[in-house]
């Protein structure tokens, strides 16, 4: 297992790099550079500004200057926020995205889970139906429009809780943005599960296994679930990724410190700095992300093993 | 013992782990925080993250407005935005207009006890005009003696630089020429005094939250990147006493509609901006709060002089009479922006009514008939219609503005065609002159004619339009030597005469600030340039 791992690991360098390169050179191919805006620069401050940030260098060195920090591990200046280092913001944006994801992931995966159990258990019966109606709205209704409505439900007009803010990481401040943000992943993942059990409840051994007249609670528990869970195990790698990086559009309504906004004022605002590290951060991430369900994954299908 | 630990999330230093246990533990602690007693701290909404607190990295009014709190010049903002004594408590100006010294006040201090001196304005102006630096607005500076030479590279050493310390409370300035708006320039952050032992012992890192020490009402406390700054009061401040706000917060929110409703849910006090197409929604149901005033700002569209057919002043002129500024402010943007025919704001300083088009109160049919009378003395007819691009940067407000005035060329027979890009594209193909007719927009830097008719000087790079009358240039040039206000601003006049009468470009409406004002804040009052600071405002429960 271990070896499988490293050789994982060493496969995504060249791919690292690649991606890199890549993102390095198409960044600097859209017009317009971090010190244009309304108010244009006098030629020998933005010269200055240049000249600061490496940028009057050829691209080729820029681009190995780059990569010779990277190696240190230093992502280099931020061009738009200039008091911190990319590096620095992504430490600092970090926990937050964590809390957020983390527990839009945790949520997602129970409520999920039991809710396509019960599905498949009352199949075709109202419990279900309503599931069915529940995973059609939370897959077909954007975040964006979820989240403003939420806020106007309990933040306005009930007032039962805050409408946006960190607010020191309350609970009541973490309950919308969490919702919102593990409303599609539950839908998603209770439908996998409703359909993985239903085929699993369908198949020989638990036949066999009822007909030696085990209850049904055992059934589910000892047997059921396990093999009914590998489908939805495939799907938590990509739902990891997608909580962590899709958390752009949650953040910014609920004005949370995380660092899904990072991506894209980054690219509005052609912070190269920020946007090539934003890309090696979340590359790492998802490597590693992809790299653990594989593992849970073996270790769920003994087949996967060999 | 909480601002403790925040506080070190701003660090950047701690190793991750803690990070993650320690935005769990507050989170726990949030609870028992808010149990115990609020000071009156203010919940602004301030839009994007500011980029710095250094005074010489940012360039954005939501950056000014943290920092101004924090940070006092020689000169400073009054309640509406007017120049008053800061640091310095007065000054004189030499018989030639040309020397300015300035008496500091007695006993000021930066936050950490160290006496404030004139060398710490020496230093802060020196390091301003260093190419090193890298100061996006020094330019705002340059009328400062051998400024602009030094910041060129032209100069290498600072100390030639027009600003001596005479002695500790003795500060002298010498400018390249006379200039009426200097004293209200000295607001402006860039001529902030700077800490030199601080920054000598932190180096780029003096500006950090733990390091920072500032001179001015408050000082930072926190600064998490993507929520929020806060200050409190700064304990040496001279006129502590009287700040009834023990501090700020500055929040970090650029979705507007978010904004509002957590306005309405009583988590701001103070808007900076709101979604205009909620205008009339909060004048019904938050009677008073939302106000719009008058903004030295202008937003007007730039025509490609140096091309024909814009090159024909005929066509510029067509162009510009046929947009019914009219509508636009009350219909299409909802906030009744007043529609702007001359170059200049109303109400700048030193310079009276700003001159206006004399074609300005025609009634708008027969503006159109004349636009089209002048297009068909320049060939262009509906058989040959004009066809133009018009660019605009994206932007829902833009985008509408650029619709309707399309369809207001339409009946003259001319093509439009839309295209927009984002900001920084945009202002990349502008300033290298890629462009038929374009979106731009200006707001005052510092209270003077000077700032917008520099906008249509051929020198100036960012005159988009590349207006080119030397003329022109040389009206400008000469009223700024003057020192009689009358005389210059008679000059100034005249150039400004003469760029509308040429239609230049074509001014469209000057801007509106657009604040939401809790019912809670008191002192807020409305200026040309909605500078508001926490100093003169209070807050009541």
């Amino acid at each position: 297992m271990l070896s499988f791992a490293l050789k994982r690991l060493l496969t995504t360098i060249p791919v690292l790099w690649i991606a890199i390169t890549a993102c390095f050179f198409i960044l600097r191919l859209a017009p317009g550079g971090p010190f244009d805006g309304e108010r244009p620069l006098p030629e020998a401050v933005k010269r200055n500004l240049e000249a600061h940030y490496n940028l009057d260098k050829s691209l080729i060195e820029q681009y190995f200057i780059y990569l010779g920090n990277l190696l240190q591990g230093d992502l280099g200046p931020s061009f738009i926020n200039q008091d911190f280092s990319v590096s620095e913001q992504l430490l600092i944006g970090l926990p937050y995205t964590l809390i957020v994801g983390g527990l839009a992931f945790a949520l997602s995966i129970i409520v999920g889970v039991l809710a396509g159990i019960a599905g498949s258990l009352y199949r075709n019966r109202l419990p279900d139906v309503a599931l069915g109606a529940f995973i059609l709205a939370g897959l077909v209704i954007p975040n964006f429009l979820v989240a403003p409505i939420l806020q106007l439900v309990f933040g306005l007009q009930l007032k039962w809780l805050p409408v946006g803010g960190w607010g020191e990481g309350a609970v009541t401040h973490l309950v919308l943005p969490v919702t919102v943000l593990a409303l599609p992943h539950v839908a998603r993942i209770s439908r996998l599960t409703r359909g993985a059990m239903i085929e699993v409840m369908h198949s020989n051994y638990i036949r066999t296994a009822r007909s030696k007249g085990l209850s049904d609670m055992r059934l589910l528990m000892r047997h059921a679930i396990k093999p009914a869970l590998t489908p939805v195990v495939s799907y938590l790698g990509p739902a990891a990724s997608y909580l962590l990086t899709g958390s752009l559009v949650v953040e910014t309504i609920f004005g949370l410190p995380g660092i899904g906004r990072y991506f894209i004022n980054a690219a509005l605002n052609r912070d190269y700095g920020m946007v090539l590290g934003t890309v090696v951060f979340y590359m790492l991430l998802i490597i590693v992300l992809n790299l653990i369900v594989d593992i849970v994954y073996a270790w769920l299908d003994p087949r996967v093993r060999h | 013992m909480l601002i403790q630990s925040r506080r070190s999330l701003s660090e950047g230093r701690k190793g991750f782990v803690s990070r993650v246990l320690l935005v769990l533990s507050v989170t726990l602690g949030s609870t028992l925080a808010a149990l115990t007693a609020q000071a009156a701290v203010l919940n602004i909404h301030n839009g994007a993250d500011p980029s710095s607190l250094d005074p010489h990295k940012i360039t954005g009014d939501w950056e000014n407005r943290i920092v101004g709190d924090m940070f006092e010049g020689l000169v400073t903002e009054d309640s509406s935005a007017e120049p008053m004594p800061g640091q310095a408590t007065s000054w004189t100006l030499s018989e030639d207009a040309l020397v300015y010294t300035f008496t500091l006040r007695e006993g000021i201090h930066w936050s950490d006890g160290t006496p404030v001196t004139a060398n710490d304005f020496v230093f802060a102006f020196q390091r301003l005009m260093n190419p090193a630096t890298g100061a996006d607005y020094a330019y705002l500076q340059y009328p400062i003696k051998n400024a602009e030479a030094i910041n060129a590279g032209d100069i290498a050493d600072v100390s030639q630089l027009g600003v001596v310390a005479i002695d500790d409370n003795t500060l002298e300035i010498t400018l390249e020429s006379p200039t009426a708006y200097f004293i209200g320039a000295l607001t402006h952050y860039t001529a902030y005094p700077l800490p030199q032992h601080t920054l000598e012992e932190h180096g780029d890192d003096w500006v950090k939250v733990d390091n920072i020490v500032t001179n001015g009402p408050y000082r930072p406390i926190e600064w998490v990147p993507g929520s929020h700054v806060s200050t409190e009061k700064n304990p040496e401040y001279y006129d502590m006493e009287s700040l009834t706000i023990d501090g700020a917060k500055f929040f970090v929110l650029e979705d507007e509609s978010a904004a509002l409703k957590r306005y309405r849910a009583g988590e701001f006090h103070i808007m900076t901006e709101f979604p205009t197409d909620q205008f009339e929604w909060m004048q019904e149901n938050l009677p008073g709060q939302a106000q719009v005033a008058p903004f030295a700002g202008l937003y007007y569209y730039v025509m490609n002089n140096s091309e024909p057919p814009f090159d024909n002043a005929d066509v510029r002129k067509a162009l510009s009479m046929s947009v019914n500024r009219e509508v636009i402010g009350p219909q299409i943007l909802g906030t009744g922006e007043i529609p702007a025919y001359s170059w200049v704001p109303p109400g700048m300083a030193n310079y009276g009514d700003p001159y206006e088009v004399d074609w300005k109160d025609m009634p708008y049919g027969d503006k159109v008939a004349m636009a089209k009378e002048l297009l068909e003395g320049a060939g262009y007819t509906s058989d040959n219609p004009l066809e133009l691009q018009l660019r605009y940067n994206t932007n829902e407000n833009h985008k509408r503005i650029a619709v309707a005035i399309a369809a207001m060329w339409k009946p003259l027979g001319i093509d439009v065609e839309l295209y927009n890009t984002e900001t920084k594209v945009h202002y990349d193909e502008l300033s290298r002159g890629v462009l038929d007719v374009a979106r731009a927009g200006w707001l005052a830097d510092y209270n003077d004619a000077d700032n917008f008719l520099n906008l249509l000087k051929s020198t100036v790079q960012y005159n988009y339009g590349r207006y080119n009358n030397t003329g022109f240039d040389a009206l400008i040039d000469e009223a700024n030597t003057l020192t009689d206000i009358e005389a210059r601003a008679a000059l100034l006049k005249q150039a400004e005469k003469l760029a509308m009468d040429e239609s230049a470009a074509i001014p469209i409406y000057y801007y509106l600030s657009r604040n939401v004002v809790s019912p809670k804040v008191s002192g807020f009052e409305n200026n040309a340039f909605d500078v508001h600071r926490t100093r003169w405002l209070s807050l009541s429960e």
